[in-house]
């Protein structure tokens, strides 16, 4: 993908002719890198040719040998099916939803955590945790442990308030999904926030407040402007884990009840209706979707980099 | 009144914290419960304390044992951290402290590849593994976690070792001290904490994966996640082994967590806060 962009460029680095000695030099520079780089083409890149190639095909595993070449075909019917299209809008609802609820959350515990109080580094591990739960044991947790209509937490806590005693995932099944995820994804918000808050100019703040500014316009002129850029990491950041989630879906709600994402829909398409050909063509989607995303990511990145290259 | 003001956002913070706590603590209980107590409503918060959900986790009394899984995710995790160290430290190295020319560009090239999902060579992999015989086998998957990882541990490597003053090795060097001993002398004192936080980090991440190991595992190199999935329809009253298996198979990570915690925002936001 964006190797494709930027590989070149590096892959033929134009030298100096200044004798063979130069020469040496510049390949023993470049020498401790080629192992990763090799390494990383070869597991990463060249399966993704393989599936570019493929999603040209009809071929469903079943039948090897009506295999043949369809162009566009595959294409045309991820994107007309009304299965797989739901999933590619389910995938944009998913994505959103959780980064933007986590963000707003873990701005907000950001802010709290930003003020000394007894016993602040406690919670900030108490808070630190959710993220620190393997994503099958946090979601097998949310699924029967919390969300039981039974027996689950949520519907025993209600009982206590003489509550309704709803079945979480099937009457909010895409909910359901997105609150499992939003209490895993808060703490990373709130961890590269806090380092945003924790990197202010505090004289400048302590400025603003001898002339006078109220805690609200310190927020809104002085900590939201500076805070832009690592709310935007944050959310690209997110953005790129969370549009690849597979385990939330899959152990959650399994797919059913209009809660499959791409990368689900990938997996099931091929893994088990063995349609290779489709499977890869959602595939190469799910690619484009995120390079989209990837643009603005390492936009943020080299925005955040450049700025600490120029200060050092 | 000022004392309620002052004291507010302080209180505040514990209740986030006990609330985003609660469902941990709760599946720690939970573990720690009968599966009759594990399953009442309203919940028994009392109810007497046994280690049964613990023994039937761990198939004490017959049923399918966890051990296997354990062990794959150790060496699929152990492994493919300590690869990815040994491919990340040297090309860190080549990007930091004895920059290549355009290295901003090569280190945006091993960040390009991270957000290429991995659905979108998933099919090709299962394939190729399908025909050469190593469906089911662990250093497939070693292999897999290694390149998932590499691009992260370089960018956040790479970030650690620009800490090092580029001053200090010069004068070193000045000092007639040779590559290697600089390496260990200068280098390696200043930049271990973040090398260490970068393996935990894809400790974590390796022990975390699911989609790679449930495609391309089975019987024999099935790892903890794909062991979890098993418990994903109910069976009955099960509740208190539910939890008892996903808190140790989340005891690596969140101890691996916190021993990182210092370095763990850097790590993850690859080196671009500090």
């Amino acid at each position: 993908m964006t190797a494709t962009t930027t590989a070149p460029r590096t892959a033929t680095p134009v030298r100096a002719r200044s004798g063979s000695g130069e020469r040496l030099r510049a390949w023993a520079t470049r020498a401790p890198l080629l192992p990763a780089l090799v390494f990383l083409i070869i597991v990463t890149q060249l399966p993704f040719v393989a599936t570019l190639v493929i999603s040209f095909f009809d071929w469903n595993s079943l039948y090897p040998d009506a295999r043949s070449f369809a162009g566009l075909a595959n294409y045309g019917e991820v994107l007309t099916d009304p299965d797989l299209r739901r999933s590619v809008w389910t995938t944009v609802l998913l994505t959103v939803a959780v980064v933007l609820a986590s963000l707003v959350l873990g701005l907000l515990l950001a802010l709290l955590l930003d003020r000394r109080f007894p016993g602040r580094g406690l919670v900030r591990t108490l808070l630190i945790a959710p993220f620190l739960v393997v994503p099958v044991a946090a979601a097998l947790l949310w699924k029967h442990v919390l969300y039981n209509p039974e027996y689950g937490l949520f519907n025993g806590l209600l009982h206590y308030v003489g509550g309704p005693q709803p079945d979480w995932i099937s009457a909010t099944p895409l909910l359901a999904v997105e609150a499992s995820l939003v209490w895993q994804w808060t703490p990373f918000m709130m961890l590269i926030l806090l380092a945003g808050l924790q990197s202010r100019d505090h004289q400048q703040i302590e400025a603003a407040r001898v002339d006078g500014a109220s805690d609200w316009q310190i927020f809104r002129h002085l900590t939201l402007p500076h805070l832009r850029r690592y709310l935007e990491l944050g959310a690209l950041l997110g953005s790129i884990y969370i549009v690849q989630n597979f385990d939330a879906v899959f152990t959650i709600t399994s797919g059913g009840l209009g809660t499959a994402n791409l990368p689900y829909t990938v997996y099931q398409t091929f893994y088990q209706a063995h349609e290779n050909g489709l499977a890869s063509a959602a595939g190469v989607l799910v690619v484009i979707g995120s390079i989209i995303i990837a643009t603005f990511a390492l936009r943020v990145v080299s925005s955040l980099f450049r700025e600490e290259a120029g200060r050092s | 009144m000022n004392a309620v003001r002052r004291n507010a956002p302080g209180l505040l913070a514990w209740f986030a914290g006990i609330v985003f706590f609660l469902p941990i603590a709760w599946m720690a209980l939970t573990s720690f419960h009968s599966e009759s107590d594990a399953a009442t409503n309203p919940p028994s918060f009392a109810a007497a304390l046994t280690l049964d959900g613990y023994r039937e986790f761990f198939g004490v009394d017959g049923g399918a044992s966890p051990w296997p899984a354990l062990i794959n995710s150790t060496v699929a995790s152990l492994v493919s951290t300590l690869l990815v160290l040994l491919l990340a430290l040297p090309a860190a190295y080549a990007l930091s402290i004895r920059p290549v020319r355009k290295w901003t560009d090569v280190l945006f090239f091993f960040l390009s590849t991270k957000m290429l999902p991995v659905v979108a060579g998933l099919l090709p992999i299962y394939l190729f593994a399908k025909n050469a015989g190593l469906l089911d086998n662990i250093w497939l998957l070693v292999v897999l976690h290694t390149s998932m990882n590499l691009p992260i541990a370089v960018w956040m490597m790479r970030s650690f070792l620009a800490e090092v003053p580029v001053a200090v090795i010069e004068a070193a060097q000045l000092d007639g001290a040779r590559l290697p001993t600089v390496l260990r002398r200068v280098v390696a004192p200043i930049a271990a904490p973040g090398i260490a936080a970068t393996a935990l980090i894809c400790f974590i991440f390796s022990w975390n994966e699911l989609l790679f190991a449930r495609v391309l595992t089975g019987v024999v190199a099935e790892t903890a996640p794909v062991f979890l999935t098993g418990f994903i329809t109910s069976q009955g009253l099960f509740l208190a082994k539910v939890c008892a298996a996903s808190l140790v198979i989340s005891l690596p990570v969140l101890a691996a967590g916190f021993a990182a915690q210092d370095k763990l925002v850097q790590g993850l936001s690859l080196g671009a806060v500090k």
